[in-house]
């Protein structure tokens, strides 16, 4: 039976280690220069080209034998503005988590490049790597599990600055802790308790404040307020705008919630089955959807209002999602779409603005990987 | 920057640990278990760790108190045993081998004519040496190597699973009668370091686990994230929370350390005369259980209820380790 290698992954959760590659000073001193440079707003900061990440299924005990590999992420790019939120939505085991654990280099990816300020951070180590790291944080699902138990809320900000000694000197750092409790609301005399005694939105509070201790440019969040109630869910989206505007941060915001996505993104990324379905602005995304998928997600959208719910359609997708170790050839969404012919089997269809829509002023034409692109406003249908 | 609203969290949030004290007032016992909320602060005024959340828990557990003061008092004993016996255990008599209880000698005498309370308050050093000395062995060679290869993964880890494997294959006693039958050493040692050999294994399997458990934890992705080095996510993140595993196994094995002691004595591979064991005693008594009962009686009930201290140690120490038995 084939089981995922325990081993595989154990070796790829611990970068640090098996990193052998040896950089000369002078290109390190280079890409630490250039990670150190600023962007001018608007400008692309993070740009993803083909990441693809694998992990291989093995057999046998002690001689190991790769016999197949979970195609989490499969050719994934998009390119993050700076101060702009890219939301990326898709259903549980579509491979957003692991798309923010390759941005953060916590996976090492199979093949593609994550360019940051121009530098390949998948190729990077050492102190070039610590540069990135410096820049790019991350906001975690649970906020249960991301703040260790043992450490104080004053160690677990402070972990930042004991790490980057250079951001902020020794005798500075309670009072730069106090500071950012502060900004995320919380009162600054709790530096010395613990996380248990916090509730669930305080305490991602405290995993905001830790991302924002070294003043990043760009915060991963990978499902920060799928574990919280709804009302906490409201304060924490809203503290995240506030900090997004004084701080100038680009979010890549993770979530499977499409009102909350919709609420705080700017542009949107569909994913299916490792692969970016559709992407483009919140507008054309949630009002002028083309690609099938989207069209099925977005109908499945609770609407509170009872007399819009008659008259509207639901997309029901039969069947469950393909296997991530034996995708469907073609189009991957071909074995659960109601358009799906002969030429999706064959043909993988590629991201890009559907011919039909090419050269058109219309919310339509945005990126869809689709061969059969049409608009259908499925959220005001009626 | 608008006027902070420090405590809205805590108000709206259904769950929020302020509610959770709200709660816990109406109940007297359950305040105490319930550290501070944001709002209130905790009995002590002070945030409470889960170490000092389980010391709290311990301290009123009746099964701690016993054995902690049964060890207290065999660690005791063990370093001054002239603090309850006056006597020498090696100044023995053979006319009066075998004798009952006398005045100044409770226990009655063995088959040498020693005093068996002398014999079995001075048997106590050796127990706790060899279980003590024989746990920390374990401990630290179990959870260093399980550790480091819980935390790294690839070859080593599968090579150090293979050799536990080994380890595990081997019967105990099978093992001590064919390693220890060659040492002519009459210390502790031999023994000891047998049972480091055969222990190891289980106490590295544990460490592993917890190890791996502990690593997959957000709080260690988000040092790594933060560009922290192995070291670090080990000494900080990994290291204290995979501890409390490895104490309450070791607590336990503790015990059955002892009794093992006793066992390769008894099978006369262990400890070898004139040193003062429980288990040699055992032994040479073994023959006469008949005629004096008492000769076995009196060490083998105080080896019995010394391996249940330390295993019923161990019990309350994983109740209160355990947050889920909170």
């Amino acid at each position: 039976m084939a089981e995922l290698s325990k081993n595989g992954e154990a070796a790829d959760a611990t970068p640090n280690v098996t990193e052998v590659e040896t950089v000369d000073a002078a290109t390190e001193a280079e890409a630490v220069a250039a990670i150190e440079a600023p962007v001018g707003r608007g400008e692309p900061i993070l740009q993803v080209r083909n990441l693809v990440k694998h992990f291989p299924l093995t057999q046998g005990i002690l001689f190991k034998k790769q016999v197949g590999a979970v195609k989490a992420v499969d050719g994934v790019s998009f390119d993050l503005y700076q101060g702009e939120t890219l939301g990326i939505v898709g259903e549980s085991g579509c491979g957003k988590s692991t798309v923010a654990k390759l941005l953060m280099t916590l996976e090492r990816a199979t093949a593609g490049e994550v360019f940051y300020k121009g530098q390949d951070i998948t190729k990077l180590s050492g102190r070039a790597l610590k540069a990135v790291r410096r820049n790019i944080q991350m906001v975690f699902q649970d906020p249960y599990t991301s703040l260790n138990p043992r450490m104080t809320v004053g160690d677990i900000i402070g972990e930042p600055f004991d790490i980057h000694p250079e951001v902020a000197p020794k005798g500075d750092r309670r009072r730069k802790v106090q500071e950012l409790l502060d900004v995320v609301g919380l009162n600054p005399e709790y530096i010395n308790r613990y996380p248990h005694q916090f509730s669930g939105g305080q305490r991602q509070r405290i995993g905001i404040a830790r991302g924002l201790a070294l003043n990043p440019e760009i915060i991963i969040c990978d499902e920060p307020v799928s574990a919280l109630d709804v009302s906490v869910q409201a304060q924490v989206i809203n503290l995240m705008e506030k900090l997004q505007d004084e701080f100038n941060l680009s979010y890549v915001f993770i979530a499977h919630d499409l009102s909350i996505v919709r609420h705080i993104s700017d542009r949107v990324g569909v994913m299916y089955l490792g692969k970016m379905a559709e992407i483009g602005t919140d507008t054309q995304i949630y009002d002028h959807p083309t690609h099938p998928y989207t069209q099925a997600l977005l109908s499945a959208v609770p609407v509170p209002d009872p007399e819009a719910r008659e008259g509207r359609e639901r997309i029901i997708l039969t069947g469950d999602v393909p296997s991530p170790a034996n995708p469907p050839s073609g189009c991957r969404f071909r074995t659960r779409c109601w358009k799906a012919e002969e030429k999706c089997s064959t043909e993988v269809p590629l991201l890009a603005i559907p011919e039909r829509f090419q050269g058109q002023d219309t919310p339509a034409a945005h990126e869809s990987a689709c061969h059969f692109a049409e608009e259908k406003d499925v959220i005001h249908a009626a | 920057m608008p006027e902070p609203n420090y405590d809205e969290g805590a108000a709206i949030a259904p769950t929020g640990a302020g509610g959770a004290v709200d709660l816990a007032m109406s109940e007297g016992e359950s305040l105490e278990k319930t550290p501070g909320g944001p709002l209130g602060t905790g009995p002590a005024g002070k945030p409470r760790s889960l170490w000092s959340d389980a010391w709290h828990d311990l301290r009123r557990n009746p099964v701690f108190i016993v054995s902690a003061l049964v060890i207290l008092f065999l660690v005791l004993i063990s370093i001054w045993p002239s603090l309850i016996a006056s006597g020498d255990p090696l100044d023995c008599d053979l006319a009066k081998a075998q004798e009952g209880s006398q005045p100044g000698h409770p226990f009655g005498f063995n088959g040498q004519g020693c005093d068996v309370y002398t014999r079995t308050v001075y048997g106590a050093r050796t127990s706790v040496a060899v279980g003590v000395l024989a746990t920390l062995g374990v401990a630290v060679l179990g959870s260093v190597l399980g550790g480091l290869a819980g935390f790294f993964g690839g070859g080593w880890d599968g090579f150090l699973s293979r050799i536990t494997d080994v380890f595990f294959a081997i019967p105990v006693v099978l093992g001590g009668l064919v390693l220890l039958s060659v040492v002519t050493s009459n210390t502790v040692w031999p023994v000891i370091g047998f049972m480091v050999l055969l222990g190891w294994p289980q106490l590295s399997r544990i460490a592993r686990g917890s190890v791996i458990t502990a690593k997959q934890n957000d709080y260690v992705q988000a040092a790594r994230a933060l560009g922290a080095s192995n070291s670090r996510m080990l000494l900080r993140h990994i290291a204290p929370n995979a501890l409390a595993p490895v104490i309450v196994v070791a607590t336990i094995a503790l015990g059955t350390y002892i009794s093992l002691e006793a066992t390769l004595s008894f099978l006369g591979v262990g400890l070898k005369p004139p040193t003062v064991s429980w288990g040699i005693d055992i032994s040479s008594a073994s023959q006469y259980i008949r005629n004096a009962p008492h000769m076995l009686l009196w060490p083998a009930g105080a080896l019995a209820v010394t391996v249940l201290a330390f295993i019923m140690l161990g019990d309350a120490v994983r109740d209160a380790l355990d947050p889920k038995l909170r």
